[in-house]
């Protein structure tokens, strides 16, 4: 084994930057672009208004393109293993390829860079797609219990305090074992959940449209056909084209972070709504004859959507720490997955000998939700102004 | 009043029933007890040992009988040996040997499979230390997030309030297991100032040298979110009138925030901060395991790695109790603190 070359501190950040050229141009045209027609995208425009909205905007971008273009950012695999460069410092140049490990390389000798952007994509795909799910369990059902009250609302109140009631990490240890696996609880759960998205916009179409058949038919239609080929794809595993699949690991994860999250959602929409009930227009839409569930999704929902769209940012920041402290606690997620919460587990154990393994995956996690909350911030401010 | 803490110590007792037996069931999964009895025994007991090792220690009995006996409606029996003798469950916890109501509602919590004792041993020194834990915690975290609070509330839109609300912002994005290491890598690798673990603490008591870095991390995450709530309280009890009345009376400003605004002020912090225990807790696990601290977080991963199945419905127990508790407190609390809500 020959010594080692290595890139200097200038060199590791310069080819950092080089790395990521695919992300700068994808940022350049979209926030160039946004830029440009700001004063016609509504909110989204206005975040353009203050320094916090911008920076969130900003980080949430980076992330995402970094998401999208993982494959042309790494230089490495995220699990290949070169046994020379078992923690290597950062900036190790690999002999045969010529290529770095720019931030040098773990105590399996995986390059601790190209893990940390293969890990975006993980993050990225479960955290704001388990809010999305929460969002329409909470929405479905804090509807009602805020509209009608009474006992649909008491007995919706107490599954939601019951789940609340539980230590989040309690419920990750129960429901986030190998063992549970073996038995069906994951699948009912998924298939329970996954039936919300359809039952919502079924009602959604069917209480809009409903005087107007032909447009009904083709809108249900395409909902239960898409629906449908979605579910059977993520609970059953069985789509017929094979595109729409889970690995059960991630399915079971997905799972546990929509029940941990979907009552907060809940508690939230039906405190809004039981405000907005008492407004004029919802008086003068019961007037019309108008049914609860048209009042409920497109008089009171539609007027609910500022705080909804904040608490959907903060969420998704909390469901990315939710991803986190499953793979810190080694739940859920592959042993050898590169997701910020495992790799973050795996660094820590070995703090005392060497820190470079630990710092990316903390950093990009601690960015992440830092440039949603700052989004969140934003929008909250925008919103409050109007 | 009183009916109303009546009807709340209700909902709570049977929240508890529901929340520990959907814990009984998911501990007493196939998959869960096959992976206790393994535990029991060793590696490769072949599968009828496990079988008869379940049978024979009352695992295999009807769901609803056990979770009586835990709760201690239904007498728990002791074992039967090939002699026919009555012989104790777990030896290690001086069951008696004759059938017996042992349950939580009789003050015994069971016996722990991994640590060979009884839970109440375990768990309440292990309660104490976490307690410890937590009052230093809430000592350092809650007067700092309000002073952030107050001063960023204060004269809202200035350069103080931005900084000190990103700053905040900033700590909300930092889950423990972040700053926890980010904190490690400062003060205890690069500066050597602090200890990277705190396994000394239960053994030779609490030092600034080990204490620091887990009650710093703990209290990071918390500051922010108060912080916020203190400063949005603030910003709103600053447009008042009567704050504008005892500005145009010529009081200084300093005594106006301090005398006229606070009290109001703090009213909306005080419920947060009561509604923070359910989200400590989840830091606590993190820290505890992170710096190696022997408390309640602790005790709460190794039962759930080993299915302790007593221990772990012993720790639910308890995290549902103070979750429900502080909810309760703070109900309280706020209608004592603000005379235009009264609980009904």
């Amino acid at each position: 084994m020959g010594t080692m070359e290595f890139l200097s501190a200038t060199q590791i950040v310069l080819a950092v930057l080089a790395r990521f050229w695919p992300v700068w141009v994808a940022m350049a045209i979209v926030l160039g672009a946004s830029f440009w027609f700001k004063k016609k995208l509504g909110l989204y425009g206005q975040l353009f208004d203050s320094g916090v909205g911008i920076a969130g905007v900003v980080i949430c971008f980076f992330w995402l393109f970094t998401a999208i273009f993982a494959n042309r950012v790494a230089p490495f695999d995220p699990l290949g293993q070169i046994p020379v460069m078992k923690d290597a410092l950062p900036g190790a140049i690999d002999a045969n390829s010529g290529l770095a490990y720019l931030f040098g390389g773990d105590k399996l000798a995986r390059d601790v860079f190209s893990r940390m952007i293969y890990g975006s994509r993980i993050v990225l795909a479960i955290a704001p797609l388990a809010t999305g799910f929460a969002l329409m369990v909470g929405i479905t059902l804090g509807l009602p219990a805020g509209y009608y009250g009474g006992k649909i609302d008491s007995f919706l109140s107490f599954l939601a305090n019951l789940v609340l009631a539980f230590p989040v990490i309690l419920l990750f240890y129960l429901l986030v074992t190998p063992g549970i696996m073996d038995t069906p609880i994951p699948f009912a759960m998924a298939g329970l959940f996954f039936l919300f998205p359809i039952i919502f916009f079924c009602t959604l179409f069917y209480t809009r449209f409903k005087n107007r058949p032909e447009r009904l038919y083709l809108l249900l239609g395409l909902t239960l056909l898409f629906g449908g080929w979605v579910y059977i794809g993520l609970v059953f595993n069985a789509d017929p084209f094979g595109i729409v699949k889970m690995d059960p690991n991630e399915l079971n994860i997905f799972v546990a972070v929509v029940f941990a999250s979907s009552p907060g959602v809940f508690r939230i929409v039906r405190g809004l709504v039981m405000d907005i009930k008492t407004r004029d227009y919802v008086a003068a839409a019961q007037t019309r004859g108008e049914s609860p569930w048209y009042i409920m999704l497109w008089e009171i929902l539609p007027n609910a959507r500022g705080p909804l769209i904040v608490d959907a940012c903060l969420r998704i920041g909390y469901t990315t720490i939710l991803l986190g402290t499953l793979g810190y606690f080694g739940l859920g997620l592959a042993p050898e997955s590169p997701d910020w919460g495992t790799a973050i587990k795996d660094a820590s154990r070995l703090l005392r000998s060497f820190i470079h393994p630990a710092l990316p995956p903390t950093i990009a996690l601690m960015t992440f939700v830092l440039g949603l909350n700052l989004l969140a911030d934003a929008l909250r401010e925008q919103s409050m102004k109007d | 009043m009183f009916a109303f803490i009546i009807r709340r110590l209700g909902t709570m007792v049977l929240t508890m029933l529901c929340l520990t037996m959907v814990v009984f069931f998911m501990v007493n999964l196939e998959p869960n007890l096959k992976k206790l009895a393994i535990s029991q025994l060793d590696m490769r007991s072949p599968a009828d040992q496990i079988e008869s090792w379940l049978v024979k220690n009352g695992y295999r009995q009807n769901f609803f009988v056990r979770y009586g006996q835990w709760i201690g409606v239904v007498k728990k029996q002791p074992n039967i040996d090939a002699t026919g003798k009555a012989i104790p469950r777990f030896s290690f916890c001086n069951e008696p040997t004759e059938p017996y109501y042992g349950g939580v509602l009789e003050g015994d919590f069971g016996c722990s499979t991994k640590f060979k004792t009884k839970v109440a041993n375990k768990l309440f020194p292990a309660l104490g230390a976490t307690g410890i834990l937590m009052f230093w915690v809430m000592v350092t975290m809650v007067p700092i997030a309000l002073l952030i609070g107050i001063l960023a509330g204060m004269r809202e839109g200035t350069r103080t309030d931005r900084t000190l609300s990103v700053a905040s912002i900033a700590t909300t994005a930092t889950p423990e297991y972040v700053s926890g290491i980010i904190f490690t890598v400062i003060f205890a690798s690069w500066l050597g100032w602090l200890n990277g673990s705190a396994a000394t603490a239960t053994a030779q008591g609490i030092t600034f040298y080990n204490f620091t870095l887990p009650v710093m991390t703990m209290a990071i995450y918390g500051i922010g979110y108060i912080a916020r709530m203190t400063r949005a309280s603030m910003v709103e009890v600053m447009t008042q009138q009567y704050i504008r009345t005892a500005r145009l009376k010529g009081l200084s400003f300093s005594s106006v925030v301090i005398k006229h605004a606070l009290r109001n002020a703090l009213i909306a912090p005080f419920t947060v901060i009561m509604l923070q225990f359910p989200w400590l807790l989840t830091g606590v696990v993190i820290v505890e395991v992170m710096f190696r601290y022997q408390g309640f977080g602790y005790t709460l991963v190794e039962a759930a790695g080993n299915n302790d199945i007593d221990l772990l419905l012993g720790c639910s127990l308890v995290s549902v109790f103070v979750v429900l508790f502080t909810q309760l407190i703070s109900d309280l609390g706020y209608a004592y603190l603000n005379p235009r809500i009264r609980v009904q």
